[in-house]
């Protein structure tokens, strides 16, 4: 029972990437090994240049490592060629951007089918979908407006119903509070925990906001490339539950 | 931003086929005299033409790199992106090629009609053809902007920067 409910989906195994700058090396991830489990809301934590941002795009299969491997449920994702790459991204992956990302010239409804075009969903049953996905992120009156219409909060609803168009296992945002103010930022947070907790998606977000740390089940800090701290907060019980009832309080 | 690029490339190629066009229209009605400089020059003037497009067309990729990558990451395939260019380039190349061809046949035949000519072999000369080779130089001059939009990496979506 336990180890169902702490099935990996995403396993990293001493990813260590390096770049090369001019003559010099840099080293960017120096071995991190870590596990995400089916339904967790984690958090990667750490400043700019600690190798966070170059952990998030290896486990979204954005960048290849130097070394090591990045495992997608049980899948090593070097191994995929482009297509099956592709087809990853499409149905497994849910991907939510700091910048947003919206197509400006589409409509959110159709933003938010995109996806599903690519999944090859039939085009009435994409727009019923995406109808409810909008419905879903609190956008019933906005299926018409484009992203220059919305504010960065509703633009950043959008990209989350984008995101959840092929009902994927994971969602991947990266610093997605980064360009809202504190209010729209803390209502984006808890929709993403509210979609974790309904849907059981399991959400993996780069951030360096503290208001992250409230919703999320782990904190995974990354510092001069390594994992340097994994706090685990008061949502855990149920984590915990396989350690001892004891721990849950 | 990208409406008034692909009317550029699209006036680019108006004007290099409306040339084209009007060469092909005065050799039908026998007015020039030196057939093989005047398609020398059409034929530079079509070169030239195709340079510009791949030109532009890889200005639009470049500027649409995190486009690219935002769709990639919502599981775009590489034969997707590049088929979304050449089917737009295909589609500007035909709109305006059709545009620069009636543009040219008009001039040729405001400045040479005579009611001996028949209009069939004017217009197949004159519009036809210069369509064709209009939307084919389009196409052809799209295929590595295309690529080049295909290979775009995924993380190009992440960037901050516009």
């Amino acid at each position: 029972m336990a180890t169902s409910e702490r099935e990996p989906i995403v396993r990293t195994r001493n990813l260590v990437k390096k770049y090369q700058m001019g003559s010099t090396t840099v080293t960017a991830l120096a071995g991190v090994t870590l596990d995400v489990y089916r339904g967790e809301y984690v958090s990667i934590m750490g400043p700019s240049g600690s190798g966070k941002s170059t952990l998030f795009n290896m486990i979204g299969g954005l960048d290849n490592p130097t070394s090591g491997s990045v495992y997608i449920n049980q899948v090593d994702i070097a191994q995929l060629t482009p297509h099956e790459l592709a087809y990853m991204r499409c149905h497994t992956i849910g991907y939510i951007f700091q910048t947003f990302n919206l197509i400006t010239v589409r409509t959110a409804l159709e933003n938010v089918t995109l996806p599903m075009l690519f999944a090859g969903v039939p085009a009435d049953e994409a727009d019923d979908r995406a109808a409810r996905l909008l419905d879903l992120v609190g956008l019933e009156n906005r299926y018409h407006h484009r992203p220059t219409e919305l504010s960065g909060g509703q633009q950043q609803r959008v990209a989350i119903a984008r995101a959840l168009a092929n009902e994927p296992a994971i969602l991947l945002a990266d610093e997605p509070t980064g360009n809202l103010d504190l209010k729209t930022g803390q209502e984006i947070i808890h929709l993403l925990r509210g979609l974790n907790q309904e849907r059981g998606v399991t959400v993996i977000s780069a951030t360096h906001d503290l208001k992250m740390v409230d919703v999320s089940d782990r904190i995974v800090h990354v510092r001069d490339g390594t994992v340097s701290r994994v706090d685990l907060r008061s949502e855990v019980e149920v984590q915990l539950g396989e350690l001892g009832g004891d721990e849950s309080s | 931003m990208r409406p008034a690029r692909q009317l550029a490339t699209g006036a680019g190629v108006a004007l290099g086929v409306s040339f084209f066009a009007y060469l092909q229209g005065v050799r039908v009605l026998g007015v020039a005299d030196d057939q093989a400089k005047l398609r020398f020059l059409a034929a530079m003037s079509l070169a030239l033409c195709a340079v510009g497009i791949a030109n532009t067309m890889l200005m639009s990729v470049v500027e649409r790199y995190r486009e690219i990558g935002t769709l990639k990451c919502l599981g775009a395939t590489d034969t997707f992106i590049a088929k979304v260019f050449l089917i737009e380039s295909l589609v500007v190349g035909l709109a305006s090629s059709l545009l620069g061809s009636l543009l040219g046949a008009c001039v040729a035949a405001v400045f040479g009609w005579q009611s001996s000519v028949p209009v069939l072999p004017f217009v197949q000369d004159s519009v036809l053809i210069p369509l064709l080779v209009g939307s084919g130089l389009t196409l052809i001059a799209s295929i590595a902007p295309a690529l080049a939009a295909a290979r775009t990496q995924a993380n190009d979506a992440l960037r901050v920067e516009v």
